[in-house]
C-alpha cells in the first residue's frame, strides 16, 4: 500500500473544478481524498513541499508513439514512460504503427503488460482503424476496444479511402471509440518533404500543400456530422483546418482535435540548413497558420495539447533531408512550450492547464484530468519559474531528435504523482519496485 | 590572381549567400585559366593534390568538366561513382563523404540527388565541399559558367533580360541562375508550365511571365530547361507534343528573339521538346561555349576551394 501522500502549500489550478488557488491535496489509496485550505497533519504520510509552484491534474498526451512492440532501438514502453512521467505526463495514448501493428488483441495486451511492468505511467493503447493500417479493410474494432483501446486511428497513414472511413465512423458507434486522423491526402502530398512556400521553393525541397491536411479535414468532418461519428482530428497545423473545424463544432458536429507544441512554436524557418530534427509530418507551417493554431487553442476550437512524440535513431535522421524519417520527440518539452504561450499572453494558465488535463481527458473518456475528491490521484507539481535549457542528451527517451535542442525554457516538472505514488522527483524517475 | 577563400564560405555549397565581388573574382580567375590553356601553357596550381569525384547521380558534362579542370592544373582525381561502390552495400552519404575525406583530397566535388546534400556532408569532412548539384537546389559551378558564357555574347549582364524557361520546380540550374544573374544586375523572368513554377519564386528575385512567347521576344537571352522526364512520374503536363508547342522554342519562335539574343542550355537536351535542332545549332547557341566555358569556370572554383 502506497503511503497517504500530502502536497503542501501549492498553487492548484484545476481547470475543472475551477480552482485556482492554494491549497493542500490529501493523497490516498490511489484517489484525491481530500482538497482544502489547510490540510491537518497526518501521521505516516509522506509530504511534498509545494510552495511557490502549481499543483496540477496529471499531465494526458493523447499522442504518442511509443516503438514497441517493433522498434525497441528508438524507444521502449519503459523508457516513453519515463520520458513521459519526467515531462509531467501521467497518462499517455500509445499509437498502433508498431511492428506488428496494434491491430489486434494480442498487440493491444503485449502493450498493456509492458506499460504494467514499466508502471510509471497509465499507457492507453490506440488500436488500428484498417489491418496493417493498409487503409483496405476494417480492424476488429469491437475486439481492440474489448482489449483496452480507447481509440482508433491509423496514425501516420490517412485513411484514403472515404468509403471503408464512412463505415469505420458508424461501426465505432457501437463502442463509443473515438476515431482519430491523420488528415493528409497522399495524392496532395506525394514526394514533398515541407511545406509549400517560399522556403520550400528556395531550398529546392518538394512542397506539400496545406490544402493536403485541410481537404481532408473538410471531407472527413462533413463524414462525420452525416453519421454522428465520435471524431478526433490530430495533428492539425493548418489555418483552412482550424477554419473548417470551427465551423463544424459550430454546427454540433461531434468532434474534438489536438496540436503539437511543435505546430505552435515553430514555422518551416526552423528547416533552414537542411536541420531534418525539424522535419515531420505534417510538416511545419508558416505564420499565419502558427497564428491560428494559437487562436483555436485559446478559443476552444482545439481541445487538446498533444506531442506526436516520435523519437527516431541517429541514423533515421542524420541523412539527406528527403530520405530522414518524420517526426521529434516532445513529451519533455511540451510543458514548458505550452508554458511561453502564457509568457507571450497568448492563453491563460488555466487554458494551458486545461489544454494538457481535461480537454484531452474529456476527447477520449479517459479518467483524471482534473484532481477533485475522488478522482486518481495522478498530480504533476510544477516550479512555474524554474528555467533550463533543452539538452536532448539528458532526455529519458531514446530519443534524441529535437528542434528545441539549447533553447531556453521555463517552467520545470518538480514531482509527478501517479496513482498517489512519486514517480518523478526532482530530476529522477522512481523505479518500479513494486 | 587568387579569390579569397574566406572562413565565412570555406565550401562552395551554392550560389545564394556569396557577394558580387566573389563572382566576379571567379569570373576574372575563369578568363585567366581559359586564355592561358588557349595558350598552350596552362596553370598548373594544384600539383600534388587530390580532387575526390563523389558522383550520386548520372552526369557527363559536369563530372568530366570538373575531371579536366582538375587534370589540367596538376590535381590527381579520384572518381567515385555509385555503381561498383559501397553503396550498393548500403553504405549511407554521411559515411561514404567521411571515409572518402579520409583518404586525403583537397575537395570533395558532390553531385547527389537530395537538396541539401552537399552542406549535410560539409558539416562531416575537413576538406572542402564543392556542390556539383544537390537535387533540385543548387548547381552553382552550371550558373557561373552560364554568367561567364553570357558575359562573353553580350558584354555586361547589367540591366539585360534573361529568361529560364522550362522545369522551374525541379531545377538547381534555375535556382543558382536566379541567384547569380541577379547579383551580376540582369532582370530575370521565369515561364513554364504552371504545374513547374515553385510557389512565391519571386521572393528569389525573379518575375513569372505568364507569356513564354511573349517573354522570348523581349530577352537578351534565353535559358532553356531540359524537361526532366525522370520527375514526371506524377505528370505536369499532357504529353511533349503540347509541351513542345507551348514551352518549347522552334525555329520560327526564335525568329522573334531581338537582334543579338542568344540561346543556352544546362544540356542534356531533349530534341524536339523544349528546343528544336535548327535552334541549337543556330548562331543563336551557346551550348557548345557552356560547355567549353564550364572547364574553365572549374579551374577557378577548385583553384579557389580545392587546398
Amino acid at each position: 500500500m502506497v503511503k497517504p501522500l500530502v502536497i503542501r502549500g501549492g498553487r492548484l489550478i484545476d481547470p475543472h473544478n475551477r480552482v485556482n488557488a492554494i491549497r493542500d491535496l490529501i493523497l490516498r489509496d490511489g484517489r484525491v481524498a481530500e482538497v482544502s485550505e489547510k490540510a491537518p497533519a497526518i501521521e505516516g504520510a509522506r509530504v511534498v513541499d509545494a510552495t511557490g509552484r502549481w499543483v496540477l491534474p496529471g499531465l494526458i498526451d493523447l499522442h504518442v508513439h511509443l516503438r514497441e512492440p517493433g522498434e525497441e532501438g528508438k524507444e521502449t514502453i519503459l523508457t516513453g514512460s519515463r520520458a513521459a512521467v519526467a515531462g509531467g505526463f501521467t497518462a499517455v495514448v500509445a499509437m498502433p504503427n508498431t511492428r506488428p501493428v496494434n491491430d489486434n488483441r494480442l498487440v493491444t495486451r503485449y502493450i498493456l503488460g509492458r506499460a504494467k511492468e514499466a508502471g510509471l505511467c497509465d499507457v492507453f493503447p490506440a488500436g488500428a482503424i484498417s489491418k496493417g493500417l493498409k487503409g483496405e479493410e476494417m480492424a476488429e474494432i469491437g475486439e481492440l476496444a474489448a482489449a483496452g483501446c480507447r481509440c482508433i486511428t491509423d496514425d501516420g497513414m490517412p485513411v484514403m479511402n472515404a468509403g471503408l472511413l464512412r463505415r469505420v465512423f458508424l461501426y465505432a458507434r457501437a463502442f463509443n471509440l473515438p476515431v482519430m486522423l491523420h488528415e493528409e491526402d497522399l495524392n496532395l502530398s506525394v514526394h514533398g518533404a515541407i511545406t509549400e512556400g517560399v522556403r520550400a521553393t528556395r531550398l529546392g525541397l518538394m512542397p506539400i500543400p496545406g490544402s493536403a491536411e485541410v481537404s481532408m479535414v473538410a471531407r472527413d468532418l462533413a463524414i462525420a456530422e452525416e453519421t454522428k461519428a465520435r471524431v478526433h482530428l490530430a495533428h492539425l497545423s493548418c489555418e483552412g483546418s482550424v477554419r473548417f473545424l470551427r465551423e463544424a463544432k459550430r454546427r454540433g458536429v461531434n468532434v474534438t482535435a489536438e496540436a503539437t507544441p511543435h505546430h505552435f512554436t515553430l514555422t518551416d524557418a526552423a528547416v533552414e540548413g537542411y536541420d531534418t530534427h525539424a522535419k515531420m509530418n505534417p510538416p511545419l507551417r508558416q505564420m499565419e497558420d502558427l497564428k491560428a493554431i494559437r487562436d483555436a487553442l485559446a478559443d476552444g476550437t482545439i481541445d487538446a495539447i498533444a506531442t506526436d512524440h516520435a523519437p527516431h535513431g541517429v541514423l533515421d535522421k542524420d541523412v539527406e533531408f528527403d530520405k530522414a524519417s518524420n517526426g521529434i520527440v516532445g513529451l519533455e518539452t511540451a510543458l514548458p512550450l505550452a508554458l511561453e504561450m502564457v509568457q507571450q499572453g497568448v492563453l491563460s494558465r488555466e487554458r494551458v492547464v486545461e489544454l494538457l488535463t481535461i480537454g484531452p481527458a474529456k476527447a477520449f473518456g479517459l479518467p483524471g484530468g482534473h484532481l477533485g475528491a475522488g478522482a486518481p490521484a495522478n498530480v504533476t507539481v510544477v516550479d512555474p519559474e524554474a528555467k533550463w535549457t533543452v539538452n536532448a542528451r539528458s532526455f529519458f527517451s531514446k530519443g534524441r531528435n529535437t528542434p528545441f535542442q539549447g533553447r531556453s525554457v521555463t517552467g520545470k516538472v518538480t514531482h509527478t504523482i501517479v496513482g498517489g505514488r512519486v514517480v518523478f522527483e526532482e530530476g529522477r524517475v522512481a523505479e518500479n519496485l513494486e | 590572381m587568387r579569390v579569397p577563400r574566406t572562413t565565412r564560405n570555406p565550401h562552395l555549397l551554392g550560389i545564394e549567400g556569396l557577394d558580387r565581388s566573389f563572382i566576379d573574382a571567379l569570373l576574372a580567375l575563369a578568363g585567366e585559366h581559359k586564355r592561358a590553356t588557349a595558350s598552350g601553357v596552362p596553370r598548373t596550381p594544384l600539383a600534388g593534390r587530390v580532387v575526390a569525384n563523389l558522383f550520386f547521380e548520372s552526369s557527363t558534362r559536369t563530372r568530366t568538366s570538373f575531371e579536366i579542370a582538375a587534370k589540367t592544373m596538376g590535381a590527381e582525381v579520384l572518381n567515385w561513382t555509385t555503381s561498383g561502390s559501397s553503396v550498393s552495400k548500403g553504405e549511407g552519404l554521411i559515411d561514404t563523404a567521411r571515409n572518402v575525406d579520409a583518404i586525403g583530397p583537397a575537395a570533395i566535388v558532390i553531385r547527389h540527388g537530395s537538396s541539401g546534400a552537399a552542406q549535410l556532408i560539409s558539416r562531416y569532412v575537413r576538406c572542402s565541399v564543392i556542390n556539383a548539384g544537390d537535387g533540385a537546389h543548387e548547381h552553382p559551378s552550371q550558373a557561373l559558367l552560364d554568367a561567364f558564357t553570357l558575359q562573353e555574347r553580350l558584354g555586361t549582364l547589367k540591366g539585360k533580360h534573361v529568361l529560364i524557361a522550362g522545369d522551374i520546380l525541379h531545377s538547381r540550374v534555375a535556382r543558382s541562375n536566379i541567384h547569380c544573374l541577379g547579383l551580376l544586375g540582369a532582370s530575370v523572368l521565369v515561364s513554364g508550365p504552371p504545374t513547374l513554377i515553385p510557389k512565391d519564386v519571386e521572393a528569389l528575385g525573379c518575375k513569372v511571365a505568364t507569356n513564354f512567347r511573349e517573354a522570348v521576344g523581349m530577352a537578351d537571352a534565353v535559358m532553356m530547361l531540359r524537361v526532366q522526364a525522370e520527375r514526371q512520374a506524377d505528370p505536369a503536363f499532357p504529353s511533349a507534343r503540347e509541351y513542345a508547342a507551348h514551352w518549347g522554342l522552334n525555329g520560327a519562335l526564335a525568329l522573334q528573339m531581338k537582334d543579338g539574343a542568344v540561346v543556352l542550355h544546362p544540356g542534356p537536351v531533349n530534341w524536339g521538346v523544349e528546343l528544336s535542332p535548327e535552334v541549337a545549332e543556330g548562331v543563336r547557341s551557346t551550348i557548345l561555349e557552356q560547355v567549353a566555358n564550364g572547364v574553365a569556370i572549374r579551374m577557378a572554383i577548385l583553384e579557389t576551394f580545392a587546398w
